[in-house]
C-alpha cells in the first residue's frame, strides 16, 4: 500500500478516534463512540498489516493473538472495583510498548554510517524514557491498588536526591546519545534508569493520590506513543498518542487542586507530626449510633444526601445503598448522591459503580453542584468515604491534605457516617469530621449496615 | 518531500493535537471520567501499529525480532483490554429505564 493511500486511511481513524471522544460528553451516546473508536483501530491495524505486506505476517499474527486473548480475558473478567488496576495495567503495556520500539528503532537507524537526524535520535531517546517510566510506575500502580504492596507511602531519606540521580543520569545518556555518540548502551542505560525512576516515583505516593498518579501515567504513555510517531514518521500515532497526552494532563489537573509537583516530590500522605497533633488535640468523643436511630433519622428527613467512598465499593454496597435510597423515595424523602471528582480509586470510578448499580444517572451530583445544596440537607450519609469529606482540607494548614477540594458533609443538619472500624483511610490521615458534635457513626461492614438500614427503614 | 519539511508538518499536527485534545476532553461530565480514562488508554493502544511496522520490517535481526514481538504482544494487550473495559463500563450507563415512582407517595 503507498505511502499516501495509508495516511489517508489512517486520517479516517484519527477522526473515529476524536468521535470516540467527542460522544463521551453524554452518557447516552458514550458506548456508540467507544465502539466508533474500536473500528478506527481495527481499520489502522488492517492498513498496517497491508502495508507491511508479507513479512513475517505469522510472528504478527502470534503476537496479535498473544496479547489480545491475555487483554480480552482480563478484561472480561475484572471486577468494576477493580477497574482501577486493570486500567493501570493496560497502560503500563502500553508504555512498554513504545520504549521497546524506540529499542528496536535505534537498533535500526545506529549501525549505517551517519548519525541519524536528531529529531529521529531525539524521539527514540524521549519516547525511551516515558515510555519505561509510564511501565514500571504502572505496574507499582497496579501492585498498589491490588494491595500487593501496602497503599501506605513509602519513603526512605534521601529519596528525592536519589530519584533527581536517575533521571538526570536517564537524561544524560539520552543527551549524549542525541548529541551524536554512537553507542546502543546509552539507550540501555536511559531505559534502566528511567524503569527505576518509575518505581521510586510512583511508591511513596500516598493512595489518595493514585487517580492522580493515574492521570499522569496514562498521560505519559501517551507521549510516548507520539514521540513513537517521530521516530517511525507516523502521523497517526503522533495525534493520538498527543490526544491521550492532553487529555490524561488535563484530567490530572482536574482531578485535584494541588499542583503537579506536589503530587511528584511532596510524599504526600506521610502525616506530619504537627497535622497528627492538631487533629487528636481538637479530638473529642465520638457518637455511636444503632442502625434503627440511624433509620428513623433518614425516614423522617426531607433530603438526605449519599456520600459514597471506595468502603462502599469494596463492601459491593453498591446495589443496597439504592434499594436504601429507593425505599426512602417511596417515603417521600428526597435523595441524591455527592460524588467526589476523585471517590473511589480513580477519576469518576464511584460513577461507574453506582451506574452498575442502576443508580439513575440524574441523581448523581458533581462535587461543585452537590456542596451548596449540604446547607438544606437534612442527613448527609457517608458510606466508606474518608478524605473526600475530611475538614481538615479546607481548615489545617499542616494537614497534608490541606487544598484539596472536598465534599462540605459538615454543612447538613447531620452526618451519619458508615465505617468500618476508626482507623484511618487510605491516606493515613486522621479526619476531624468524625469528632463533629453533629456526627455520629455507624460501625461496621458497609453492607451490612446498610441492609441492617433497610431492614429498619421497611420496619419503620 | 525533503525530511525538514516533513518535520515541520509532524510539529504542526502535534501542536493542533494538543489543542484537539484538550477542547474535546474538556466536554466530558466528570460522571464519565473513568470511561474516558480507559477510552484514552485504549487509544493509545495505537502503538500497536508502531510494533507492527517493527516487526514486519524485512531482514530484521534477531533482536529485532524479539523485541518487535514483544511490543507486540503488550501492544495488543493494551487494544483489546482498553477496548473491552471501556465498553463494559459504558454498557453500564446505558438506556437505563426505571419504574416510575407512583403518584401522591
Amino acid at each position: 500500500m503507498s505511502y499516501n493511500l495509508s495516511n489517508l486511511l489512517y486520517l479516517i481513524t484519527i477522526v473515529a478516534f476524536v468521535l470516540a471522544l467527542r460522544f463521551l460528553s453524554s452518557p447516552a451516546h458514550a458506548r456508540r463512540g467507544n465502539q466508533i473508536g474500536a473500528a478506527g483501530m481495527i481499520l489502522a491495524i488492517v492498513v498496517t498489516w497491508l502495508k507491511v505486506g508479507s513479512t513475517s505476517w505469522w510472528a504478527i499474527a502470534l503476537a496479535m493473538l498473544i496479547g489480545g486473548s491475555f487483554g480480552a480475558v482480563a478484561a472480561r473478567r475484572v471486577r468494576m472495583t477493580a477497574m482501577p488496576q486493570m486500567v493501570a495495567l493496560f497502560n503500563g503495556v502500553g508504555g512498554g510498548a513504545a520504549a521497546l520500539i524506540a529499542l528496536a528503532e535505534l537498533h535500526r537507524v545506529l549501525p549505517p554510517p551517519g548519525a541519524p537526524k536528531v529529531d529521529i535520535s531525539l524521539g527514540i531517546v524521549l519516547s525511551a524514557l516515558i515510555g519505561s517510566i509510564s511501565f514500571s510506575g504502572s505496574m507499582v500502580a497496579f501492585a498498589k491498588l491490588q494491595e500487593l504492596i501496602g497503599g501506605r507511602p513509602i519513603t526512605y531519606a534521601g529519596q528525592q536526591f536519589v530519584n533527581g540521580a536517575l533521571f538526570i543520569g536517564a537524561l544524560g545518556c539520552g543527551i549524549a546519545l542525541v548529541g551524536g555518540v554512537q553507542d546502543e548502551w546509552l539507550l540501555w542505560v536511559t531505559i534502566a534508569a528511567s524503569l527505576l525512576f518509575g518505581v521510586l516515583f510512583v511508591l511513596p505516593i500516598g493512595g489518595a493520590d493514585m487517580p492522580v498518579v493515574i492521570s499522569l501515567l496514562n498521560a505519559f504513555t501517551g507521549i510516548a506513543v507520539a514521540l513513537g510517531g517521530f521516530e517511525l514518521e507516523n502521523n497517526l500515532l503522533i495525534v493520538a498518542g498527543m490526544l491521550v497526552g492532553a487529555s490524561g494532563t488535563l484530567m490530572m489537573a482536574r482531578a485535584m487542586n494541588r499542583s503537579v509537583a506536589n503530587v511528584l516530590f511532596g510524599a504526600f500522605g506521610q502525616v506530619t507530626a504537627e497535622a497528627a497533633a492538631v487533629a487528636a488535640g481538637d479530638g473529642g468523643t465520638v457518637r455511636s449510633a444503632s442502625a434503627e436511630d440511624v433509620a428513623v433519622m433518614l425516614a423522617y428527613a426531607h433530603k438526605v444526601v449519599f456520600v459514597p467512598g471506595y468502603g462502599l465499593a469494596v463492601a459491593q454496597a453498591q446495589h443496597d445503598v439504592r434499594q436504601l435510597a429507593d425505599l426512602l423515595e417511596e417515603k417521600g424523602v428526597e435523595v441524591s448522591y455527592a460524588i467526589h471528582p476523585v471517590a473511589g480509586r480513580m477519576p469518576g470510578h464511584m460513577n461507574v459503580l453506582l451506574a452498575e448499580a442502576n443508580v439513575p444517572y440524574p441523581q448523581l451530583k458533581e462535587m461543585d453542584d452537590a456542596n451548596p445544596e449540604f446547607s438544606r440537607t437534612d442527613v448527609a450519609v457517608v458510606v466508606g468515604a474518608n478524605d473526600v469529606v475530611n475538614p481538615d482540607a479546607r481548615a489545617n494548614r499542616s494537614s497534608p491534605i490541606y487544598g484539596m477540594p472536598i465534599l462540605d458533609v459538615d454543612d447538613a443538619q447531620a452526618v451519619v457516617v458508615l465505617k468500618r472500624s476508626m482507623n484511618p483511610g487510605f491516606a493515613g490521615i486522621e479526619n476531624p469530621l468524625f469528632y463533629n458534635p453533629k456526627t455520629v457513626m455507624l460501625f461496621g461492614d458497609a453492607k451490612e449496615s446498610i441492609m441492617k438500614l433497610v431492614a429498619d427503614v421497611k420496619n419503620l | 518531500m525533503s525530511h525538514d519539511t516533513l518535520l515541520v508538518f509532524e510539529v504542526t499536527i502535534l501542536v493542533l493535537a494538543i489543542f484537539l485534545g484538550v477542547e474535546v476532553i474538556s466536554k466530558v461530565p466528570t460522571l464519565l471520567h473513568t470511561p474516558l480514562m480507559s477510552g484514552t488508554n485504549a487509544i493509545h493502544g495505537v502503538v500497536i501499529v508502531g510494533a507492527m511496522i517493527v516487526l514486519g520490517q524485512p531482514d530484521k535481526s534477531a533482536f529485532t525480532w524479539i523485541v518487535g514481538f514483544a511490543a507486540v504482544v503488550l501492544a495488543s494487550a493494551n487494544v483489546v483490554g482498553g477496548f473491552v473495559v471501556t465498553d463494559r463500563m459504558l454498557e453500564m450507563f446505558k438506556s437505563r429505564e426505571r419504574p416510575k415512582k407512583p403518584d401522591g407517595t
